[in-house]
């Protein structure tokens, strides 16, 4: 024992004269460097140019600087006021001095334009008292009621009292189907209005249809190719690569060409006598278009998990099973099937993900039934900065929706690598 | 896999029918893809077959949607910038992806795991959200309607799948063949340019591709962010398919096929060439 003792005393040296743990430590670190140094392009690159504007939307999805930035000694003055009565002098007071401020520097537009959002007709008020108020003095209260009596209405204060918080709800309560109430309560919005929720759900059940026709569809030619020699196999293959390969919106326009009511398929239906001239089917610009042409386009995405995993399932498997007295069904429930879930689960979570967000085919092909949750987002980014801030809304409602159904199936199944072709 | 001679009548039937079942899905993947090309040798200005076309008659055939997209500046311009973005844009994505994928792959890389989930996240997020929260930024940032902007967008979509491919040929990469290299004589760089680079070059090859395939074929990013100096011919065949439908779009779709068989093409024939060099070396 002694001699061990007096052997680790002496720290082992590396070539150079440093002891060894030393240099080892050094080389890691310089290791790590350099391995990071090469990442270090692309990860600053999808940080500037895809993290920071991804959290910039967020960040304006909830963002209200209007009131308190156009109006910020009347936000202040507001904080004193308990909402229950006309507000005392030192809020007219302050609206009017921020008045004075916000036409000089041509901001009282813009907050007036963000109150009229919520009561219609307060811009024009506010507009005409602002363009008055630097005539007037002390005190301001009884000049302002003299000048428009509904500067004593309560709903409006409220509501100025509300927006001066530098974070709002207001645009995902919109998202949702809600609304705030004139005295801040949140209610349902009238049933006219009400189209986003259900927007959300539609396009939720019909990727998750989307999804399970795929499976039905990818299971069975996926089974024939890992069954098939590989030179079969490789033909069969380039049946779904192509495909895969093949221009989304060339897809598009083929299920266009073949589905609409002077399309190939109607046209042989009639040609063939089996449907009348005036009985042409409806299978495009509407829910039955977006679930065909959407199925055909992410079905490759399906198949090509499935194979890979399949391809790696010994035959031997299945005729054990069947030679120990298994039903061919059960020896295929029992013991195939359950070694291809890892493939099944990577091609749901590709189609589901992809189907969830799609925009192209639906305003193509959906008319007014089948259009998705995106095709509203993309409406919205094309209008007003309020519109904007509702999509940027939506938008965040659905990458939430996305990242927890992606956690979710990689909790439950552990997706590792997806794979391509 | 013939029927075995012992199979029951019904293993028979369910033989024939399940390959029936797989006939009719591979006709549902393959047939809407081959349906246009004919259709867009149509002489009517039709998106259905004529009767002369069904008699394969020479006069219901025309190559006048080819000439009409050939002849029309507004197409051809449109094809130009497609074609300025996706090469500039896989150019940057390879560049910065492979380097990328080389370091994930570096033995000591810190904080592998959240790196890259970083890294791939632009392939998870939507598209539409993607090109929301660009739009806006690039608008502020004076990017929308340049196609600075377009090409920095369309590498972010790139990036993912050539950190993806040169990932995967790097995790086949068999470690002995550097020192077998370099205990023959070789120096570093002669190892990396003679053994590493020809095994990484598939993995970056088909990379490439994607990037270049999914920069060709985007419309929703530069839906919003393609001012009418940059308008891609996919922006072109969306107002197009949406407003007034011509054949000439049938004529550019066929176009695009062909062209997604030659890339089909190229990727089998460099997988091909990928098996037979892993095949030369042990293990």
């Amino acid at each position: 024992m002694a001699s061990t003792d007096g052997a680790i005393k002496e720290p082992i040296l590396a070539a150079d004269g440093t002891p060894l743990k030393q240099a080892l430590r050094r080389s890691q670190a310089r290791e790590r460097r350099a391995a990071f140094l090469l990442v270090a392009p692309l990860l600053l690159f999808i940080l500037i140019v895809f993290a920071v504007p991804i959290a910039s939307m967020i960040w304006r999805s909830v963002y209200n600087p209007e009131v308190r930035n156009f109006l910020p000694q009347t936000a202040a003055a507001l904080q004193e006021w308990d909402g229950e009565d006309v507000p005392p002098e030192p809020v007219f007071q302050a609206m009017a001095a921020d008045m004075i401020v916000g036409v000089e520097k041509r901001t009282i537009g813009r907050a007036a334009a963000r109150i009229n959002r919520e009561i219609p007709g307060a811009r024009s008020r506010m507009m005409r008292t602002a363009r008055e108020v630097d005539e007037w003095s002390a005190p301001y209260r009884e000049k302002f009621l003299e000048a428009d009596e509904r500067w004593s209405d309560l709903d409006f204060w409220r509501l100025l009292k509300r927006e001066t918080r530098l974070v709002t709800p207001a645009y995902y309560l919109l998202a949702l189907d809600y609304e705030y109430t004139a005295d801040g309560e949140i209610r349902p919005r009238p049933e006219v209005y009400r189209i986003y929720k259900a927007l959300f759900w539609r396009t939720a059940w019909m990727s998750m249809l989307i999804t399970g026709i795929c499976i039905l569809l990818a299971y069975p030619i996926s089974y024939l190719m890992a069954t098939q020699p590989a030179r079969v196999a490789n033909l069969l293959l380039i049946l779904v690569l192509l495909p895969f390969w093949t221009s989304l919106l060339v897809r598009t326009s083929a299920w266009i060409v073949l589905l609409q009511q002077q399309g190939v398929i109607n046209e042989l239906l009639v040609a063939l006598d089996i449907i009348d001239s005036r009985g042409r089917l409806r299978m495009i610009y509407n829910r039955t278009g977006t679930i065909i042409a959407m199925t055909h386009i992410l079905l490759p995405f399906m198949v090509l998990p499935l194979y890979s995993v399949m391809k790696t399932i010994p035959p031997s498997y299945l005729r054990a099973a069947k030679s120990l007295g298994a039903h061919p069904f059960r020896a295929w429930w029992r013991v195939y099937f359950p070694l291809t879930i890892p493939g099944l689960a990577a091609g749901c979570i590709l189609v589901f993900i992809l189907a969830i967000g799609y925009y192209i085919t639906p305003a193509l092909v959906g008319g007014d039934s089948g259009i998705f949750i995106s095709n509203l987002i993309a409406q919205n980014m094309q209008g007003s900065s309020a519109q904007l801030k509702l999509a940027a809304a939506l938008a965040t409602i659905l990458l939430v929706a996305v990242l927890v159904v992606y956690w979710v199936f990689n909790k439950l199944v552990g997706v590792d690598k997806l794979k391509f072709g | 896999m013939a029927v075995p001679s012992y199979a029951t009548p019904a293993e028979r039937i369910w033989y024939y029918a399940f390959r029936a079942i797989c006939a009719l899905i591979f006709f549902f993947l393959i047939a809407p893809i081959i349906v246009i090309v004919p259709l867009a040798f149509n002489a009517e200005p039709y998106f259905t077959f004529t009767r002369e076309m069904l008699a394969l008659d020479p006069e219901g055939y025309s190559l006048r949607w080819f000439r009409a997209l050939l002849g029309s500046s507004e197409w051809m311009g449109s094809i130009r910038n497609s074609f300025i973005i996706s090469i500039s844009s896989t150019i940057i994505a390879t560049a910065l992806g492979t380097l990328a994928a080389l370091g994930l792959n570096r033995r000591h890389m810190p904080a592998r795991g959240i790196i890259t989930a970083i890294l791939i996240s632009p392939m998870i997020v939507p598209l539409i959200i993607t090109a929301a929260a660009l739009f806006s930024f690039f608008a502020r940032a004076g990017l929308a309607n340049t196609f600075p902007g377009i090409i920095l967008s369309h590498v972010v979509l790139g990036t993912p799948f050539v950190v993806l491919t040169v990932t995967a040929s790097l995790a086949g990469f068999d470690e002995t063949l550097i020192r077998a290299s370099q205990s023959l004589g070789a120096n570093q760089s002669r190892t990396f340019f003679k053994v590493i680079l020809p095994l990484l070059l598939p993995g970056v090859i088909a990379g490439a591709l994607f990037a270049f395939v999914t920069s060709l074929d985007e419309v929703v990013i530069v839906n919003f962010m393609a001012g009418p100096a940059q308008t891609p011919m996919t922006v072109r065949m969306f107002s197009g398919l949406r407003e007034e439908i011509s054949p000439t779009i049938l004529a550019l779709a066929s176009l695009l096929v062909a062209l997604s068989i030659i890339l089909l093409t190229t990727l089998e024939m460099i997988r091909r060439r990928n098996e037979r060099l892993r095949g030369m070396s042990p293990g």
